[in-house]
């Protein structure tokens, strides 16, 4: 692979040293325009209609008086939106869409909340006014939004299999210790603080889409499908995003009717979704029910695994959450087996949300792993540290670098794991509380996507960098900076990065934790290229005093040229361009992708989660108090934002286990919690003490810079160490998320 | 949102018969008083307050906190949250309600928000809040989805088959303790009621939530004097650590004299259709020891008769724990 073939970026001023976010002043500051900032002459606002019932079909909709509401420009249904087409099948990377169905394709209502139809008008206030007056006269039909998910029907082709070796089903029932059982985990939200949002310019048969994009060239590619025209005619802006979490990474049916009702009434068209609305119509991860079968012998060898889960998907949609992602290569087990299946449910389309799989998945694991050590009578991290295997056994491929053991013995160490006693109660702090302490282990998969990177050198002295990927809001812009200004010596303040256009070079999705290892060696790449063509140029313009050498003889050190090995004379990047009278020199830069290549290692990131819960059973008061992470995710590129991640990934983790989850009202099928009040995240006043390390072992093997991803790592393993830390504290184990007040109210009063 | 007018009176007479007029002073009323809007303003967007008209009375000069002879304190209706938990006499003589308000909302909230809109605010309960669907409170006769539906912050106390909301408020159950009086301008003049007889069980109007009439304006709330030497506390039970309202809450006031309790009033919060007083927790209190073993009696007491709906049968335990420990903390101060 090409970038592999590069030279190991071992040493650096600036690769791999804590730098602030480029982007950070111009947020600060309000500078940077996210998407619902854009304004144009004549922009016009978009308002759906929302289906008020979760299964059925529309007999009529009455929009004359809506229509007739002043400023209103134009009243949209399924009878007159105009084409709106189905994606080709996904390929690959390319169009990739999860909610397939375009909005208001025709009558039929599949879930609460689904868009069937949307006011156009001058303000926002009246579209809104608008469309809440469309009376929708509906064929209601039974709907389902069953919370219990195993035992009730699969849907077709049934349950599938996954990876498997060896006979899990005799292995499990001849064990000698075993522990079986369904651990839950509800429907999460994403809900960034940016709202989903779309801006829609329509001119001469080109659409212009600004978009809350995690993903703009996928999203080009999707929209030009679902409007029907050529790739070419449609460009998607993502500059800034208020995060996304997944949530953001294939397009929503909003994002089709701003372009349609641009295109049909020929006026810019701006539509910012609901908070309710997020809630309904933009994706979440699904509800799951996991069961996990650990069978052991008397020491702790693992002798058979069973991981069988079962999540809800949408009426039309075959949205797979992946809960054996981790479970195939975790622990050394001779007798494996990892089965799926989808129940339907009048639900949204399920979407990928931070750690998709992996994380709901090592819940299951890692509780169940819990569970195991209390039967063994042995300590959790020893359990884990015995199981370690020394390949991956779910493909026989070596393991490009993994030090999941020393991020457990480290993280014991830092949390001070050897005072624990392993009796349910037996810990209190110096108040009196009781203390409950919980450890789990975590992995996400390391990735590289194509990427392609285009660095201009100019006259004024700066880098022009761009590429089609865009900055989620961990650091992507900084982290293309910091490899230009490494190879070229010049400042990060002089580089300039463009991201967040399709009509950039194709860069990858802002997903996966894949975007720190694909777009880094493309920016190496690219500014390495424009630095040959910089010394070419040094070496051949007229009155040059590097004429008569060859370009190899001279070098690029702090953003100066010179001769290999002699101080003067020296030239900077300004001055040979000025002096050849060349405006820029382009350099492009490729990196490929691992996705679907044949690959010859296991390339994965590991850490451990310990924590600290705070029991107050006079009060029914359960709190995270403290966090201990510790992560292998190769080098860290900027440790600065790195640390950010893992520490917000963390609070995240709290909210998983203590507090998230969408409730579907029964009897009208909404999901009923839908507002930040109702839907409670951890606030400030929940943060615990969080202690963070970083173990450096850069992989080399991904990349020439040793770097993996940290963007979604940091949430796995959070809430399984909460519910064993619950469970130490309070001798209560709770199996489904998250762990609420009347959980624990059954806990002893007094313990120890 | 609908379309309204904003009018600003120069007197509390003029507002006053601004929303005389008006056919009701509770849900739907067409004339509105709007002081921090916190309230108001989000059931307006939400399409589930439609005034036409809104009457400003910030500008009334209500806003004062002030030392009444004797003791106690008038609190303007227009004192903002922060303004009344941050106060002085307040701190010194009530902490109980300083302790409360700040308990609740965020900074930011506190600092618009006002005693007069602290009282009147509205129940969280999701149905009210969609206009999607059924709700007594909202539109009378409906129906009440929430009893058969998502009712885990519902009340457990004083519910009836039309209605079971709670009233979310953490100053009013403060202000219950304290016995407080709010004092209302109306068309027909000045009227003092006690906070004990200002709101209303839901019953089968749960539209009507207090006695207010229209044209009636808060101006101040007044607080008598508590004995010498009474404690207070307020202690507040949710799922998160802020910014939340109350699973359960309780406002203690007591006074131990010789090892026995000499005066107590309980109040407790999210678990009432009304901030709700137990005169039973106070009779098995006092003369008592102040011991866990009767704290939990009073609390015991405090939560005969509640009925747990389908998902909030925890609130009765919870409360009782509450009561129980705020009684512990409030007696070991004394
Ligand atoms: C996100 C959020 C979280 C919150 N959390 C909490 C919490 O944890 N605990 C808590 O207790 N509260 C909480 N609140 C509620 C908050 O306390 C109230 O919104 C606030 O007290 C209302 O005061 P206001 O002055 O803004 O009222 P407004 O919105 O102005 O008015 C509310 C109602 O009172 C009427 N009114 C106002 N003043 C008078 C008067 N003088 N005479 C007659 N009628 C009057 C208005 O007509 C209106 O009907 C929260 C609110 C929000 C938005
Ligand atoms: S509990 Fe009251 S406010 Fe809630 S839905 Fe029922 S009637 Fe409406």
């Amino acid at each position: 692979m090409q970038d592999q073939a590069q030279k190991a970026v071992t040493e650096s001023r600036i690769i791999g040293v804590s730098t602030p976010r480029i982007d950070g002043p111009l947020k600060t500051t309000g500078t940077a325009m996210y998407t619902s900032d854009h304004n144009f002459p004549g922009l016009v606002y978009a308002w759906p209609v929302i289906a008020t019932i979760a299964s059925g079909t529309i007999t009529s909709m009455d929009t004359a008086r809506a229509a007739a509401m002043p400023g209103v420009l134009a009243v949209y249904t399924h009878e007159n939106i105009g084409p709106l087409y189905r994606t080709p099948p996904t390929q690959g990377f390319s169009m990739i869409i999860d909610e397939r169905r375009p909005p208001l394709e025709d009558n039929v209502v599949s879930y609460y909340g689904q868009y069937v139809g949307v006011a156009v008008a001058s303000s926002v206030e009246q579209a809104r006014a608008a469309a809440e007056a469309v009376k929708v006269t509906y064929d209601k039909r039974s709907h389902n939004v069953e919370e219990k998910l195993i035992g009730t029907p699969i849907a077709e082709p049934g349950i599938k299999k996954g990876t498997a070796r060896g006979d899990v089903t005799s292995a499990f029932k001849n064990a000698a210790v075993k522990h079986d059982a369904v651990y839950s985990t509800p429907n999460e939200t994403h809900n960034p603080i940016e709202l989903h949002a779309s801006v829609a310019v329509f001119k001469d048969g080109r659409y212009t889409l600004y978009e809350t994009s995690q993903a703009v060239v996928n999203h080009r590619d999707v929209m030009a499908a679902m409007l029907g025209v050529p790739p070419e005619n449609v460009q998607v802006i993502t500059r800034f995003l208020g995060s996304g979490f997944g949530g953001k990474l294939w397009p929503w049916p909003h994002a089709m009717l701003a372009a349609a009702t641009a295109r049909n009434i020929n006026r810019p068209v701006k539509l910012v979704v609901s908070r309710s609305m997020m809630f309904q119509s933009v994706g979440h991860r699904p509800a799951i029910d996991q069961q996990i079968q650990l069978g052991a012998e008397p020491s702790g060898k693992l002798v058979a695994l069973g991981h069988h889960y079962v999540n809800h998907t949408a009426m039309e949609a075959e949205y797979d959450e992946g809960c054996g992602e981790a479970t195939g290569f975790l622990y050394s087990c001779p007798n494996l087996a990892v089965t799926s299946g989808l129940v339907r449910r009048n639900v949204g389309v399920p979407t990928a949300m931070r750690g998709p799989g992996a994380v709901p998945g090592l819940y299951a694991l890692e509780s169940a792993m819990d569970e195991l050590a209390v039967k063994l009578k042995m300590d959790p991290v020893q359990l884990r540290l015995l199981n370690e295997p020394d390949k991956d056994e779910s493909n026989g491929l070596p393991f490009s670098s993994r030090h999941l053991k020393e991020c457990l013995t480290v993280g014991a160490e830092k949390f001070g794991w050897a005072k624990r006693t392993p009796a349910v109660g037996s810990m209190k702090n110096e108040d009196g509380a009781t203390l409950g302490w919980g450890v789990a282990s975590c992995a996400w998969g390391a990735m590289r996507i194509d990427t392609e990177m285009s660095v201009e050198l100019l006259q004024d002295g700066t880098a022009r960098v761009t590429c089609a990927t865009q900055d989620i809001g961990g650091g992507t812009y900084t982290a293309i900076a910091q490899m230009v200004a490494h190879e070229t010596g010049l400042p990060v303040a002089k580089v300039n990065v463009i991201l967040g256009d399709s009509a950039l070079p194709p860069g990858p999705i802002s997903g996966g934790s894949w975007t720190t290892a694909s777009v880094t060696p493309a920016a190496l790449d690219a500014a390495h290229h424009a630095v040959q063509t910089l010394l070419v140029s040094a070496a051949t313009f007229p009155n040059s005093p590097f004429k008569g050498k060859k370009p190899a003889e001279l070098e690029m050190v702090d953003g100066t040229v010179r001769a290999k090995g002699s101080a003067t004379p020296q030239l900077t990047m300004a001055e040979v361009l000025k002096g050849a009278n060349v405006k820029g020199i382009t350099g492009t830069g490729k990196s490929q992708g691992t996705f679907g290549a044949k690959e010859e290692y296991s390339f994965h990131s590991y850490g451990a989660q310990f924590v600290e819960v705070t029991w107050q059973p006079e009060i029914a008061r359960l709190r995270v108090s403290r966090v201990v992470t510790v992560i292998d995710g190769g080098r860290m590129l900027n440790p600065r934002a790195a640390r950010n991640q893992i520490e917000g990934a963390v609070v995240m983790g709290v909210g998983m286990g203590m507090l998230e989850g969408v409730e579907y009202d029964r009897a009208s099928g909404a999901p009923i919690n839908a507002s930040l009040a109702d839907y409670i995240v951890a606030v400030n006043a929940d943060c615990p003490h969080i202690d963070v390390t970083f173990l450096d072992y850069p992989d080399y093997k991904l990349n020439a810079l040793g770097a993996r991803g940290v963007g979604e790592i940091g949430l796995a393993g959070v809430a399984p160490a909460i519910t064993n830390a619950v469970y130490h504290a309070t001798g209560i184990r709770v199996r489904r998320l998250p762990v609420r007040i009347e959980d624990l109210m059954g806990a002893p009063m007094h313990l120890a | 949102m609908h379309t309204f007018e904003l009018i600003t009176p120069a007197s509390v007479t003029e507002a006053v018969k601004a929303q005389a007029g008006s056919p009701t002073a509770q849900q739907g009323a067409p004339v509105r008083f709007i002081a921090g809007g916190t309230n108001l303003v989000d059931f307006m967007k939400l399409n589930v307050e439609t005034p036409r008209q809104l009457v400003d009375i910030n500008r009334l000069g209500l806003d004062r906190v002030e030392a009444l002879p004797g003791g106690g304190v008038k609190i303007g209706a227009l004192a903002r949250n922060t303004d009344v938990a941050q106060h002085e006499l307040i701190k010194a003589r009530y902490p109980v309600l300083s302790e409360a308000i700040l308990s609740g909302a965020t900074v930011q909230l506190r600092n618009l928000a006002t005693t007069g809109g602290n009282l009147l605010q509205k129940t969280r309960c999701v149905y009210y809040r969609d206009t999607a669907f059924a709700c007594n409170k909202r539109n009378p006769g409906s129906g009440c989805p929430a009893i058969e539906g998502h009712n885990r912050m519902l009340a457990v106390l004083g519910t009836s088959e039309h209605c079971i909301a709670t009233n979310p408020s953490d100053q009013n159950v403060a202000l219950t303790a304290l016995e407080a009086t709010v004092h209302v301008t109306g068309a027909k003049g000045e009227r003092a009621i006690p906070i004990a007889e200002f709101y209303v069980l839901p019953g089968a109007t749960p539209e009507r939530e207090t006695v207010l009439a229209p044209g009636d304006l808060i101006t101040h709330v007044t607080i008598p004097a508590l004995p010498d030497g009474a404690k207070s506390v307020y202690l507040k039970l949710r799922d998160r650590a802020s910014y939340e309202f109350a699973l359960a809450s309780a406002a203690i006031v007591t006074q131990v004299s010789g090892g026995r309790i000499s005066f107590a009033r309980v109040a407790m919060g999210g678990v009432g259709t009304v901030p709700w007083r137990s005169h039973e927790a106070e009779k098995a209190l006092l003369g008592k020891a102040a011991t866990r073993e009767n704290f939990r009696a009073a609390a015991e007491a405090a939560l005969h008769g509640a009925k747990p709906q389908t998902q909030n049968g925890f609130k009765v335990e919870l409360a009782k724990r509450c009561v129980t420990h705020a009684l512990t903390l409030a007696t070991k101060q004394a």
